[in-house]
């Protein structure tokens, strides 16, 4: 009996399918992990763990977070970048924050849990944490002295244009202290929680502020990276604690510095990338060479 | 060096590399796919799958097997998701939701890889490698079969045989795809790359912390990602993640593969109608276009406008250390220009104008280069577009390769072309109108281009996400999946009918009066019409959402 075309054709497609399911989808991939462990190769294909003391501490391909058990900075550790993967640097949920460069207003409700800080506020946060961490200033343009975005909310008498009529710093609230005075003779207000000064017709104006352009803390601290497993920092970052993981540890800041050169990886091939520092890598080390006092 | 001279430097060798293997690797796709010699392994394939690889067939005939087998995949697909939970390797994940199920059995069987789930938190092992990796190799070759087809049809004449899509779909799997992924895996293996079975190992951290390092089968899965243009990650973070692309080098690698096969089949083309030259025209318009792209991101990225780029002092939000602003712009743009779609920063925190970059570049149509074989068919049907504007200019019949394109030709080639705009602009307007957007992170002009960049994504089968959109609800698992899978195969159909069409003619010698389409001029004119094209159809879109948030 001869089958119709159609009826041919779908089985000829699913006979096709199962073959390349069993060569493309078995064969290959199981040909790969066998070759995965030869001596050489294993480590890596196995995800290039690490152990200290004989225990597994993590993988050098991957950041982990050096806080203690509150979240709080442990200071005698090299600190990582932000991270938005689970509650920090958690494989089993990598994300990136998805935040956009206009991300400047938070939102403020009446009920704390429920508030969500715009993307600026987080760096402004963070620079200001880490400023006072390692003890340099972490103000930043575009950045309130108390670590939120400096951000108004502009009203003006004909809408888009006119004088202006009233200024709220929107990702202040009370007891704040407004970051600005006045603005255009018109003094500045703090935020409610809850209102939401944007639909009520304010237009949205960051406010640069006289913080340098290049700030003292780097970029990459104060940002979160694509994966939130990001498992470098920059040279700069790095060198911004040597000073006090060496107080920490009671070491020499040079010892610790030529510490920091051994973890750090140039470009590849002299043009690919940027130089990054292993800090999983760095903090093993460091443990080892001096440990905690 | 400074940063710029090394973001520089990293395009420049990535364009030194592609030029070396373009005419070796394009002569060894065009003996592929020439070639009638079968091989044991090949022969023992047809023998299973019950094909005669000596038969051709017609351009109806051709695409009913496409559809047959990308039907059969669609179903296998989606039943292998729902019954993960019974089978080996599972991990302990739940079977997969229907809508998310339908929704990624589309997006990988059309060559998208678009993603509405998290991979490490839904996908077991074997569903990744015997599923979707297996989807990754076949619809790049479906899509490369095509093409062929489609050259097929320019070089031969008063014919209805536009070869056979059995014995296209086998000899490109297995002496093109699969031969440069076992390379590929072992070199991104030798980067650090993970390639194993396991569950994953529960770690205590230096600070007493728990951690789970993940594993899996991802080189061999990565590797295929890039090659066939498919861009679906193993993780939700996709090639961020350290696993998936370990250090800047294997950056550049994936990068490269990403661009191989794009840009060596113009010289498929060249050899195929037998004049090289023609190839180099075609890529000619591919590498225009294409470097502008990157060009322009890299300038954008690195000029950090906006006011969290300012307040950071670089656009690095999204992004990893190793790759840092350059080399990250550069594989933005690659992923986008072919319909690639994987990521190695997050595009929706990129400043305003460089994340309507790859906005862009998916809405030329995936044209420059485009994805394995999509790329290719396309820019061919956008060159018969110019010989027809060119031919209506001066008041001649306009032929292209010694092929009259009539009135017939005429009408395939532009019911192709405004398929994808169709479906980006309605999917857009529906998301609105249903008050669907809503799920969107950010609201006003950011948050247009979220829904904008999502449909552009489905319907132009590139699958990048900008993020900061949720999408795992019914309704956007539903309509993206119906953008993707008529962006992906009434675009074929008109294609393998062209090619059809084409075929049956009896070529035209050329006279004084033909456009001589191997000459700059044509490139330029090509150029022109792909940039216009797609600025007459998404400028008003492109105005309302990163263009008004950027200005």
């Amino acid at each position: 009996m001869r089958l119709p075309s159609w009826l041919a054709q779908h089985l000829a497609a699913l006979r096709a399918l199962l073959v390349f399911t069993v060569l493309l989808g078995l064969l290959y991939p199981l040909a790969l992990v066998a070759v995965g462990r030869l001596p050489g190769l294993d480590g890596r294909a196995a995800g290039s763990l690490v152990s200290a003391d004989g225990r597994t501490v993590g993988s050098r391909l991957i950041g982990q977070s050096f806080t203690d058990a509150d979240g709080n900075p442990v200071p005698r550790y090299f600190q990582s970048r932000p991270s938005a993967a689970g509650d920090g640097y958690d494989p089993t949920a990598t994300a990136a924050s998805n935040l956009g460069p206009e991300s400047v207003v938070d939102t403020i409700a009446t009920d704390p849990e429920e508030s969500t800080p715009s993307l600026l506020t987080q760096v402004c946060a963070r620079s200001k944490a880490v400023g006072a961490l390692d003890g340099v200033d972490g103000g930043r343009p575009f950045c309130t002295p108390d670590g939120v975005g400096a951000v108004l909310a502009v009203f003006r008498a004909d809408g888009l244009t006119g004088p202006v009529t009233r200024a709220v710093s929107v990702n202040q609230t009370a007891p704040a202290t407004p970051f600005l005075a006045s603005y255009q003779g018109v003094p500045v207000e703090l935020a409610e929680p809850g209102r939401d000064y944007v639909a009520e017709g304010g237009i949205v104006t960051p406010i640069r502020g006289d913080a340098p352009a290049e700030p003292a803390v780097p970029a990459d601290a104060v940002t979160a990276s694509g994966s939130g497993l990001d498992p470098h920092i920059s040279p700069a970052y790095a060198e911004l604690q040597v000073d006090r993981v060496a107080r920490e540890r009671g070491a020499d800041p040079d010892a610790v510095r030529r510490l920091v050169a051994a973890h750090t990886t140039g470009r590849a091939l002299g043009f690919m990338g940027e130089p990054g520092v292993n800090v999983l890598e760095l903090n093993l080390a460091l443990d080892r060479e001096f440990p905690a006092r | 060096m400074t940063m710029t001279t090394a973001g520089a430097a990293f395009v420049l060798s990535l364009v030194a590399a592609l030029v070396a293997v373009y005419r070796p690797f394009g002569d060894h796709i065009y003996r592929v796919v020439a070639g009638t010699r079968q091989s044991r392994v090949e022969r023992g394939i047809y023998r299973l799958v019950g094909v005669n690889p000596a038969a051709e067939q017609t351009w109806g005939v051709y695409a009913r097997s496409v559809l047959a087998f990308s039907a059969v995949s669609l179903l296998f697909l989606y039943l292998f998701q729902r019954v993960q939970d019974r089978l080996w390797l599972s991990l302990g994940f739940d079977p997969v939701v229907p809508h998310g199920a339908w929704n990624t059995a589309v997006s990988f069987v059309t060559n998208t890889n678009w993603q509405s789930y998290s991979g490490e938190s839904t996908m077991g092992h074997l569903v990744q490698m015997a599923g979707l990796a297996v989807q990754n190799f076949v619809s790049a070759a479906v899509g490369i079969a095509v093409a062929v087809a489609l050259l097929r049809g320019f070089a031969r004449h008063r014919t209805e045989q536009l070869g056979n899509f059995w014995v296209d779909l086998t000899r490109i799997t297995v002496r093109i795809l699969l031969p440069v992924a076992v390379l590929g895996a072992l070199a991104l293996m030798i980067g650090g790359v993970v390639q194993n079975l396991s569950a994953g190992t529960d770690v205590s951290t230096l600070t007493g912390g728990s951690q789970t390092i993940t594993g899996g089968p991802v080189a061999s899965q990565e590797v295929i990602k890039e090659l066939g243009t498919n861009g679906g990650g193993f993780y939700n973070v996709n090639s961020a993640h350290p696993f998936e692309n370990p250090t800047a080098w294997t950056n550049w690698i994936e990068i490269f593969l990403i661009l191989l096969i794009p840009f060596s089949l113009p010289r498929v083309f060249g050899r195929m109608v037998g004049q090289n030259r023609q190839g180099y025209a075609i890529a000619a318009v591919m590498a225009i276009l294409a470097l502008t792209s990157v060009t322009l991101t890299n300038v954008f990225e690195s000029t950090g406008h906006g006011t969290v780029p300012q307040a950071v002092g670089a656009a690095l939000e999204g992004k990893e250390v190793r790759f840092d602003v350059s080399n990250s712009a550069t594989f933005a743009a690659a992923t986008t220009l072919t319909s690639t779609g994987a990521v190695n920063s997050f595009h929706d925190s990129y400043t305003a104008l460089g994340g309507m970059m790859p906005l862009v570049n998916m809405m030329l149509g995936e044209v420059a280069p485009g994805g394995v074989g999509a790329g290719l068919y396309g820019l061919l049907v956008l060159a018969v577009v110019t010989v027809f504007v060119a031919g209506l200019m001066v008041g001649r019949t306009p032929e292209y390769l010694g092929k009259k394109i009539g009135a017939r030709e005429i009408k395939f080639a532009a019911i192709y072309f405004l398929i994808t705009p169709t479906l980006v602009l309605i999917g857009t307007a529906a998301a609105f109108a249903t008050g669907n957007n809503a799920t969107a992170l950010n609201v006003g002009p950011h948050g247009l281009s979220e829904v904008l960049y999502a449909f552009t994504s489905a319907s132009n089968n590139n699958g990048s996400a900008f993020g900061g959109i949720t999408v795992n609800t019914t309704w956007w698992d539903t309509a993206l999946g119906l953008c993707m899978l008529l962006g992906r195969f009434l675009p074929i159909i008109f294609v393998l009918a062209l090619a059809g069409s084409l075929a049956r003619q009896q070529p035209t010698p050329a006279s004084e009066g033909t456009l001589p389409t191997h000459r700059p001029l044509f490139v330029g004119m090509v150029v022109g019409v792909t940039v216009i094209l797609v600025a007459l159809t998404f400028l008003p879109a492109l105005a309302l959402g990163p263009l008004a948030e950027g200005l």
